[in-house]
């Protein structure tokens, strides 16, 4: 089966109780590219993303109707372990949600729990997903101080490496860099240039500019819709519906 | 003019309020203190190595209390043994398994009504299911349950509440990452409530070891020189040590100021289970901070 599409959804609707969030949604995600989620506030953003590794299974009072299919198999079929997909699909979030833990506990949490017990292999795994975070130069002689003594973009890169611990094939960033300065801001966008050779990335955002920077496909919802869905360059120049370009260029309302 | 009329008013009122807040404070640490100081001041005079190395003698007019201090030690233990894992595991069920719901809801309400229960109810229900149905007998064991049961709900609400303390990122960051949920309660959750179980706890601790009317029928004997051999012995409690002396000694008066040392130990050793608490909490809240 060739085919480079990860992750389909299939005429998805969510539900929060009674409230539908997410209206018929069938959007495919490419590997090895920067697919971008974007829209006004409360359109579903989340909500999509949190689907997409079973999140939302926490929330109680939570539906699901339609299809999302990972690798070719739906995530949501009763057979299937949450924990394991969420462990080929990780997650970074909008804050930076590290443990009260040491910066090396924070990384080999998840591979220690997943059965990895050499002390080399989790210090060589440390080293190395801390050095693709770009965090390796600042935290090396630091290793065993807690990750709370750690600067906001310090600490979501970190959060970035923990998740990249874990070696999954797609990762999930919800408005990673919402929360940090532009010089932080830059290392993550440069970082998740550099982690689409290796893995899926599908981020939401609401800097347009960081959308236009990254990503490869673009997709814009509006409460609840998936409004129109195409390469990045397409949505950014001459997009199909009146309502992309509205909200693109900042007209929206 | 009227602005600062006004202004003025209100720093009034702010200083009213104030001084209310802080006189109050001052009432109850100076209730507190005062307390504390008239036990000790009356106790003192009977605390000596005998008195707490030696079994009583003379009718319990002399000698020393050590078999009820032992009992009394052995009685909260057993009820935190018995109680700590039980509340811990429950209040996780409540906060973390169930769905919330009119189930849970009613769960909870039971739970606070147990609390308010009066303790000679326990003491009652003890003797009906420990001591007589299931023919424990009156010792160590059936004290323990009982006290335990009786401390249940005050364990159960702290850890509730320490647990639903626990930001849910941290909960979020952990499941997110493939780690399965008992893991992440037991890895994330637990240490990071860990603090708070322990604070709201110390309540329930020092209850079980000053309760008298659950161990009454359950656990407490009127007098024993022998010290117990196995959780099935009789013991003697140090609350029920006082209220014997205070209430159906023939020598009332005349161990007023042995009375008062059992109270002096029994108040110490309470005390000495809330350091010890709070000791553990600070170590634990050192490692973890967030
Ligand atoms: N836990 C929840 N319970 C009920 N409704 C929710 C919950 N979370 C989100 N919603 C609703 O679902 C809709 C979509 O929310 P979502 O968080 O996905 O929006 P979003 O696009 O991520 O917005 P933002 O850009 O502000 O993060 C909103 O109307 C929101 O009110
Ligand atoms: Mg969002």
């Amino acid at each position: 089966m060739e085919d480079n599409r990860v992750i389909k959804t299939k005429d998805v609707n969510f539900y929060y109780g009674k409230f539908r969030a997410l209206t018929d949604i069938s959007m495919d995600f490419e590997k090895n590219r920067v697919t971008a989620l974007i829209g006004p506030s409360g359109c579903g953003k989340s909500t999509l993303l949190r689907l997409l590794n079973r999140m939302n299974d926490l929330i109680d009072g939570t539906r699901v109707e339609g299809e999302v299919l990972f690798e070719g198999k739906n995530i949501y079929d009763p057979e299937v372990d949450p924990v394991e997909i969420r462990r080929r699909i990780g997650m970074v979030f909008q804050k930076p949600n590290p443990f009260p833990k040491s910066i090396f506990s924070n990384i080999t949490y998840g591979p220690r729990l997943a059965g990895l017990s050499d002390r080399v292999e989790l210090e060589a795994l440390a080293e190395q997903s801390l050095k693709q975070a770009v965090l390796w130069d600042e935290v090396k002689d630091i290793l065993g101080q807690s990750a709370m003594m750690l600067s906001g973009g310090q600490q979501q890169r970190l959060c970035i490496a923990r998740a990249l611990a874990m070696k999954p094939d797609v990762l999930l960033m919800d408005e990673p860099t919402s929360a940090l300065d532009p010089i932080s801001t830059a290392k993550i966008e440069e970082l998740i240039q550099d982690l689409k050779r290796q893995y899926t990335i599908i981020i939401v955002t609401h800097n347009m500019q960081q959308a236009a920077r990254i990503s490869d496909k673009t997709g814009f919802f509006y409460i609840g819709k998936l409004i129109e869905y195409s390469a990045t360059e397409k949505i950014f120049t001459r997009p199909d519906v009146k309502q992309t370009e509205d909200y693109i260029t900042g007209r929206f309302g | 003019m009227a602005l600062q009329s006004s202004m003025r008013w209100r720093y009034l009122k702010e200083g009213f309020f104030f001084g209310l807040v802080r006189l109050s404070a001052f009432v109850i640490t100076a209730a507190l203190g005062g307390l504390l100081f008239y036990i000790f001041f009356n106790g003192l005079g009977a605390i000596s190595w005998g008195f707490l190395t030696l079994p009583p003698t003379d009718s319990m007019t002399k000698g020393g209390i050590m078999p009820a201090i032992l009992g009394t030690v052995y009685l909260t233990l057993g009820a935190i043994a018995i109680a700590l894992p039980l509340g811990i595991t429950s209040a996780i069920y409540l906060t973390e398994y169930a769905r919330q719901g009119p189930l849970v809801r009613v769960i909870r309400i039971g739970v606070n009504c147990l609390a308010g229960v009066p303790s000679i109810v326990f003491g009652l229900f003890g003797l009906g299911l420990f001591v007589v149905f299931l023919q424990f007998g009156s010792c160590i064991l059936s004290g323990a349950l009982t006290l335990g049961i009786l401390i249940l709900p005050t364990i159960i609400g702290a850890s509730e509440e320490a647990l639903k303390g626990v930001p849910q990122t941290f909960r979020e960051a952990s499941l997110a990452l493939g780690v399965s949920k008992w893991q992440t309660i037991y890895r994330i959750v637990l240490p990071s409530a860990m603090p708070g179980i322990l604070t709201g706890s110390i309540l329930g601790i020092g209850r079980a070891a000053g309760e008298t009317a659950p161990i009454m029928f359950t656990a407490a004997a009127f007098f024993t020189a022998k010290l117990p051999s196995s959780i099935f012995d009789e013991v003697m409690a140090l609350p029920f040590h006082i209220y014997v002396l205070a209430t159906a000694g023939t020598h009332i008066e005349a161990t007023r100021p042995i009375q008062f040392g059992t109270v002096l130990v029994l108040v110490g050793l309470v005390l000495v289970v809330d350091l010890v608490a709070i000791i553990i909490r600070s170590t634990i809240r050192k490692r973890k901070r967030w």
